[in-house]
């Protein structure tokens, strides 16, 4: 049965990796804006060469 | 004259409006006007065309030439007060672009770089209507950033108040918070399965100890870091001597925590560590949900975001541009041609055309002559005039507004009903707990003090506390979604409680802009119809103006014509001799005392009739009225003179009812005098002119076209559109109040089962496991569904 430590073990620490990653995106300001970023992502690439030396 | 044929509707291409002002023809494509064909034109050359696949027609008309207007971001100040962030050659700004619309919006902004090359990065947040761009200082400037934006369309809204960072109402650390509790909350419900099961005999001890431990070191973060909110909101209120929600909370909270903390500790039981996470998780999620805004409104605009950021001062001849807070008494300042005057001033120039509409919700523009005093917030139509100050910026007569006692009032803890509520509450769990102490002291003193803890447990007002967050947070989206923006959940019980409803008249009942021309006389046949076109047509008063568009004649050539400034018109037309104007000058002697808004009609030496301006209700203004007054005692304020008073008298008792010629602060006095009377008051205003009164009263609603274009500080806007259901609103926020008031009655049944079990010592962490969630589950969904059905009783009115 001892084998219940690590498997309580291993699934807090999964717990807490979705915990810091909830905070992380918190604290990327990701939940600011919820639609924006949908829209963005369907527009086409016009022209690279232009942009990328923009950026 | 180059009309178009009226019989084919051409659309623009850019901007999708009509071509009523001419079509033009290029690119094989049409458009309403040579704004719209250069903005087209702009993207075509930088191929980016794909602005109009996205969207039909998703172009912005231009509407007027930019000039120096942007002139004053030239200036280091004012530009440093208005970027987010400057190093060396690298500087960030954030605009509000209350324009955008559309997915070809944020194309169009988030690829600004292919328009100017200094731009670095573009990004658009939709919802806040906000942009966001990074540019290379040195090769570009603010100026030449907002001249482009303002250029295709998307003039961004810079103002006084836009150096001030926005406060925002729910911030990170309050999802941190959220978070954290969720977290612990999912993994000791997990680790106390066992418990729930019963199966603690297959289960060694030393698990069960590990078990608790883990629960504890969960719950602490809980304890300490996710419902410390709780606590400091209640310590605040005791030290008012005031008691809120909170303090129940926080004491159920903490005898929850340390109970469970003593059992797991000292071995003696498990704890309740899976419902008081679950509790403060459920309350985090109600405050959540409550705390909803619209974040591309604004509720809290003061005189500042309506003034200008600088302006152009003349020292010796020579113009500078200076920041407004700079303005001090006695500057001579030119203001441009549709420019705000900022400050309480003495006209300079020889003449001037001030509209007033932003103070007193007239839009006739108002003549003044070379020493007439000029007061801030009117804006000259025209040419450029130059203004003495005489007063400073902070105490012009509009401005004194916002100094008056109703904008400096402390934020007092509101009076709400869950606060009412749970003062006995309190009260009644405090002495019970400890009647129940006392008893059990004498039965069995072993544990007194655990079934104390378990009373106050059971009592903890989870689900009193979600009741009101859930019911009016549910009311406010149905509302928003209707057309009435709350500021917050506050103002919907406000709402319910109101039983006096104040309007504006200009702007507010009726249309701002459109006025009918009613005729009244010796009918007009079709020559005179001609002629008196032909006359107005020549002149450019609004009022000759508006007499033209409503009789849409021919026009017929003019012999003689002239313009008798403040009086009227004059003309001879196929030898005849027409006037038209003020009574006392066309009839030359004028026993009446005519309105300004008349004009009359003469013809040859005699009077046929008048020309009456009204302002044009808005629609269904009638029957909402009617509906109003038999559950609202209704008064009107209006800055206007009596002109429109016969076309409200029916729906306003008496004249008492209806003050007209009426200050701002006249407003904000009538609002505080009936207030003092025991009135719980609803402002219904649309203008600065009713900031005062809109702040001071119980709910201030502020009635606007466009909601993201222009309202003053309120505590809700109401779309234009919307406006002939403000009864129905008014309703719903009654009925919302009575689900409150039932869901409050659930929530006590639950809390008077849990205290039988508990007085008697019965409470056992399955019990509470059991009866917390489902107090608060059964709350939330009764709430929701009571306020959705309330809800969908608006929408099938309309």
């Amino acid at each position: 049965m001892s084998v219940i430590y690590i498997l309580i073990g291993i699934s807090l620490l999964a717990a807490l990796g979705f915990l810091a990653a909830f905070l992380w995106s918190i604290k990327t300001g990701q939940y600011e804006d919820d639609y924006t970023p949908g829209v963005r992502i369907l527009f086409d690439d016009i022209n690279n060469e232009k942009k990328s030396k923009n950026k | 004259m180059s009309n178009p044929n009226p019989h084919t509707k051409a659309t623009c291409y850019h901007c999708g409006g009509p071509c009523d002002t001419g079509v033009i023809h290029a690119h094989d494509k049409t458009f309403c006007c040579e704004g719209c064909k250069m903005v087209f034109e702009l993207l075509d050359e930088n191929e980016m065309c794909a602005y109009y696949d996205l969207e039909e027609n998703p172009g912005i008309r231009i509407n007027s030439d930019l000039g120096e207007k942007y002139k004053f971001l030239d200036n280091e100040e004012v530009a440093e007060s208005l970027l987010d962030f400057h190093e060396e050659d690298v500087a960030k700004v954030t605009f509000y672009v209350p324009k955008i619309h559309c997915s070809s919006c944020i194309w169009l902004l988030e690829h600004l770089n292919r328009l100017d090359s200094s731009v670095i990065r573009s990004q658009v947040n939709f919802l806040k209507k906000e942009v966001y761009v990074t540019f290379n200082a040195e090769e570009g400037s603010l100026r030449s950033l907002v001249e482009l934006l303002a250029t295709i369309g998307y003039e961004p809204a810079i103002n006084l108040g836009s150096d001030k960072k926005k406060k925002k109402t729910i911030g990170k650390p309050f999802y941190y918070k959220l978070g954290v509790a969720g977290f612990a909350f999912g993994n000791i419900m997990l680790l106390s399965f066992p418990e729930y099961l019963s199966i603690n005999d297959i289960v060694d001890d030393q698990y069960q100890k590990l078990f608790g431990y883990l629960n504890l070191a969960l719950a602490l973060p809980v304890f300490l870091y996710s419902a410390s909110d709780y606590y400091k909101s209640a310590y605040k209120a005791l030290k008012g001597k005031f008691v809120n929600i909170d303090l129940p909370i926080s004491i159920g909270i903490i005898a929850l925590f340390l109970r469970s903390t003593t059992e797991i500790v000292t071995g003696t039981g498990v704890g309740f560590m899976d419902s008081f996470a679950m509790f403060v998780f459920l309350l985090l999620v109600g405050k959540w949900y409550q705390e909803y805004t619209y974040q591309a409104l604004s509720f809290e605009r003061d005189y500042k975001s309506y003034f200008p950021i600088a302006v152009s001062k003349i020292v010796d001849g020579a113009k500078e541009i200076i920041p407004l807070k700079n303005v001090v008494v006695g500057d001579i300042l030119e203001i441009k041609n549709k420019e705000l005057i900022p400050a309480d001033s003495v006209l300079t120039s020889d003449e001037a055309r001030i509209d007033y509409s932003f103070v007193t919700g007239e839009s006739q523009p108002v003549h003044k002559h070379k020493g007439d005093k000029l007061f801030a917030g009117g804006r000259q139509m025209g040419a450029s005039i130059e203004v003495e100050t005489i007063k400073p910026v902070s105490q012009s007569y509009l401005t004194n507004l916002w100094n008056q006692e109703a904008f400096q009032k402390a934020e007092t803890p509101i009076n709400s009903i869950v606060n009412r509520m749970s003062r006995y509450f309190t009260i009644g769990v405090l002495i019970l707990a400890t009647i129940t102490f006392v008893i059990w002291l004498f039965l069995d003193s072993s544990s007194a003090v655990q079934v104390f803890t378990s009373v106050l447990i059971v009592a903890c007002p989870c689900a009193l506390a979600l009741t009101v967050p859930f019911t009016f947070g549910n009311a406010m989206r149905i509302l928003g979604k209707n057309g009435l923006f709350l500021k917050n959940t506050d103002a919907i019980e406000k709402m319910a409680y109101s039983d006096t409803l104040i309007f504006d008249k200009t702007g507010t009942i009726t249309l701002s802009k459109n006025a009918t021309v009613v005729y009244d006389g010796e009918a007009l046949n079709d020559e005179v119809k001609r002629w008196v076109y032909s006359l107005t047509n020549q002149s450019n008063h609004p009022v000759s103006k508006a007499i033209a568009n409503s009789l849409q004649s021919d026009p017929v050539p003019i012999q003689y014509f002239e313009e008798y400034e403040g009086k009227g018109i004059e003309a001879k037309i196929d030898g005849h001799h027409l006037l038209l104007g003020k009574s006392s000058w066309v009839q030359q002697s004028d026993p009446i005392k005519a309105l300004s808004t008349e004009s009359y009609l003469a013809v040859d030496g005699k009077v046929l009739g008048k020309f009456t301006l009204q302002k044009e209700f808005r629609p269904g203004l009638n029957s909402l009225l009617t509906r109003l007054k038999e559950k609202f005692e209704m008064f009107l304020l209006s800055g206007d003179n009596e002109a429109e008073m016969e076309r409200v008298q029916p729906y306003f008792e008496d004249r008492k009812h209806m003050q007209f010629n009426q200050s701002p602060e006249d407003k904000l006095e009538f609002v505080s005098a009936l207030q003092k009377h025991g009135h719980k008051a609803v402002m219904v205003g649309d203008g600065l002119n009713d900031a005062g009164a809109l702040k001071k009263a119980d709910v201030g609603i502020a009635v606007a076209e466009d909601v993201y274009q222009f309202s003053p500080a309120c505590d809700g806007i109401l779309d234009a559109s919307s406006f002939s259901y403000l009864d129905t609103y008014l309703d719903f926020s009654k009925k919302a109040l009575r689900i409150v008031k039932i869901s409050f009655g659930i929530s006590i049944a639950y809390n008077t089962i849990g205290m039988f079990f508990a007085v008697q010592g019965l409470l056992t962490p399955i019990l509470a496991a059991i009866l917390m969630p489902l107090s608060s589950i059964t709350v939330v969904a009764f709430t929701t569904i009571a306020t959705r059905w309330a809800g969908r009783l608006i929408g099938s009115d309309q």
